[in-house]
């Protein structure tokens, strides 16, 4: 056993995944997905995944790299509508609504399911053109005053408004890591979103960075219903309320997040979250 | 059994020698307990002054071992941040141990009273029901030792179940006691040092108990704390 690489050994075909274990689906989903299946050409990154994001909760992604956690996340905003050779099939519902109707303009969805990134990327602008810039192009502000309101509360939930409000003309780009990601995610709520999608939200900060930014999480679950995928398990269990575990494309198990750190029942979860050989 | 936690399979190869190397210290505690158990017990039985004060002194090897482990526990704890079934490992550890160092305490009673009765020339070999209930709290011991050795949860459960007859014994021992002391008062102090020997071993049996419980939690996942047997056996089948 000790002979295999740590990824050989977790994408090891040797256990049979036969659909998902534990509880997929919410009383209260604000997102459905139902039989989703993701191809890249004629590779299947995604096999007949189902699961609810429960509103006002915390849904943490995990798995091994390739697992399909991120693939899946970007169906959530037809972020994969820009790679051409990529095909989702399957039910996504937001609310009642099928977020693959060909009618439905993806930017207008992409305002109300946002995104952070795993690396901050804020535009090369100042700090309130950052956060003013969706609410511009969305038309979500009729004067300077409303304009400002937006960009001050945004920064206010984001919790970087006391670190910056003397320097909101300074570029965005000269904050630190921490706070480059904390505006990322004052730009995303902004426009008002229902959703917030998190790739790696931390993974390029500190501890202390990683810190505030696992509080706010917390915090934004009040008002927003939040799916994030992390590859800190540790983070999955502090911030989450539901857990997914991924393995090779397929939903393995999903469960409170409570149980799948102390008790989870498949045993590729188990072996995944208390790293060991498959 | 223990296959089904796979404690032996993390990439990290000194995670698990880690866990193995605390598991090892549970079970070198768990023998000495077992023999503290068994050293009182023949003490008594036997009027032995000298095995009484041995059960004494191993105590502080006991006690050693009982700080050793914990600290080994909080190490892991801070550098593996063990999660699911590693996590689970730990927990019963911690609480295990505890039990086990109480074993130790309820034991060295049995030393110091079997001290005692042996001053006025007295043994315990005439209460045949206390020499049964002591080879049963002794059984049992060994038995969830060895449950924990191999993460057995059926022995455990079958323990647990079990507890009832040993309190029933320390029930019949009370009773057959209070009646000695009405019969006749000059064996009072004698019979209460009986009576706290029958005590220390039915309180053996409750923490041997509890180390059962911690057991099924570590295999099972359930906490089947202050729950009746058949809740038990519910929460515990496949």
């Amino acid at each position: 056993m000790s002979d295999l690489s740590i990824t050989e050994a977790l994408t090891s075909d040797d256990i049979v995944i036969e659909g998902t274990v534990g509880t997929t689906t919410a009383e209260d989903a604000k997102m459905s997905m139902r039989n989703v299946n993701v191809f890249y050409g004629d590779k299947q990154a995604i096999k007949n995944v189902s699961l609810d994001l429960a509103r006002n909760q915390v849904t943490a992604l995990i798995g091994p790299s390739g697992c399909g956690k991120s693939t899946f996340l970007r169906c959530l905003n037809r972020m994969n509508d820009t790679i051409p050779i990529c095909r989702v099939e399957g039910e996504l519902k937001l609310e009642e609504q099928d977020i693959y109707a060909k009618k439905l303009d993806p930017v207008l969805l992409r305002a109300r399911v946002g995104m952070v990134f795993q690396k901050p990327n804020p535009f090369p602008k100042s700090i309130y053109d950052n956060v003013a810039y969706g609410p511009r192009i969305h038309g979500l502000a009729a004067n300077r005053a409303e304009l400002d309101e937006i960009v001050v509360s945004s920064l206010q939930k984001a919790g970087l408004f006391g670190e910056v409000k003397d320097r909101l003309d300074a570029p965005g780009t000269g904050l630190s890591g921490g706070q480059q990601q904390r505006l990322c995610i004052a730009r995303t709520i902004a426009v008002s979103p229902e959703v917030i999608l998190m790739d790696e939200p931390a993974s390029a900060l500190d501890p202390i960075a990683t810190a505030v930014i696992e509080e706010l999480i917390d915090e934004l679950k009040e008002k927003y219903t939040i799916a994030i995928v992390t590859h800190s398990m540790q983070q999955a269990a502090r911030v989450s309320q539901a857990t997914a575990y991924f393995h090779m494309g397929h939903l393995v198990e999903m469960g409170k997040t409570e149980q799948i750190f102390t008790n989870p029942t498949h045993e590729l979860t188990e072996n995944y979250i208390t790293g060991r050989f498959g | 059994m223990e296959n089904d936690l796979h404690l032996g399979q993390h990439i990290s190869k000194r995670f698990n020698e880690e866990l193995e190397e605390v598991r090892n210290l549970v079970m070198k505690m768990g023998g000495l307990v077992e023999q503290q158990v068994r050293s009182g017990l023949k003490a008594l039985l036997a009027a032995d002054q000298e095995l009484a004060k041995k059960i004494v002194e191993e105590d502080d090897a006991v006690n050693a071992l009982e700080i050793q482990i914990d600290e080994t526990c909080t190490q892991i704890l801070a550098r593996r941040q063990p999660a699911a079934s590693d996590l689970r490992l730990m927990v019963s550890i911690i609480k295990t141990i505890t039990d086990l160092e109480r074993i130790g305490d309820e034991a060295v009673k049995l030393g110091k009273n079997a001290a005692k009765l042996s001053d006025d020339g007295k043994s315990a070999r005439q209460f045949v029901e206390l020499r049964h209930l002591g080879e049963h709290v002794n059984e049992t011991l060994n038995k969830a030792l060895t449950a924990y050795a191999r993460l057995d949860a059926e022995t455990a459960f079958e323990i647990i179940k079990n507890d009832k007859v040993i309190d029933e014994e320390f029930d019949n021992i009370s009773r057959l006691l209070i009646t000695k002391m009405m019969e006749d008062p000059r064996e009072i102090k004698n019979a209460l040092r009986i009576s706290w020997c029958a005590r220390a071993l039915e309180r053996i049996g409750d923490h041997t108990k509890n180390i059962c419980e911690y057991i099924l939690y570590l295999v099972k996942g359930e906490d089947v704390r202050h729950n009746t047997v058949e809740e038990i056996r519910n929460k515990i089948a496949d």
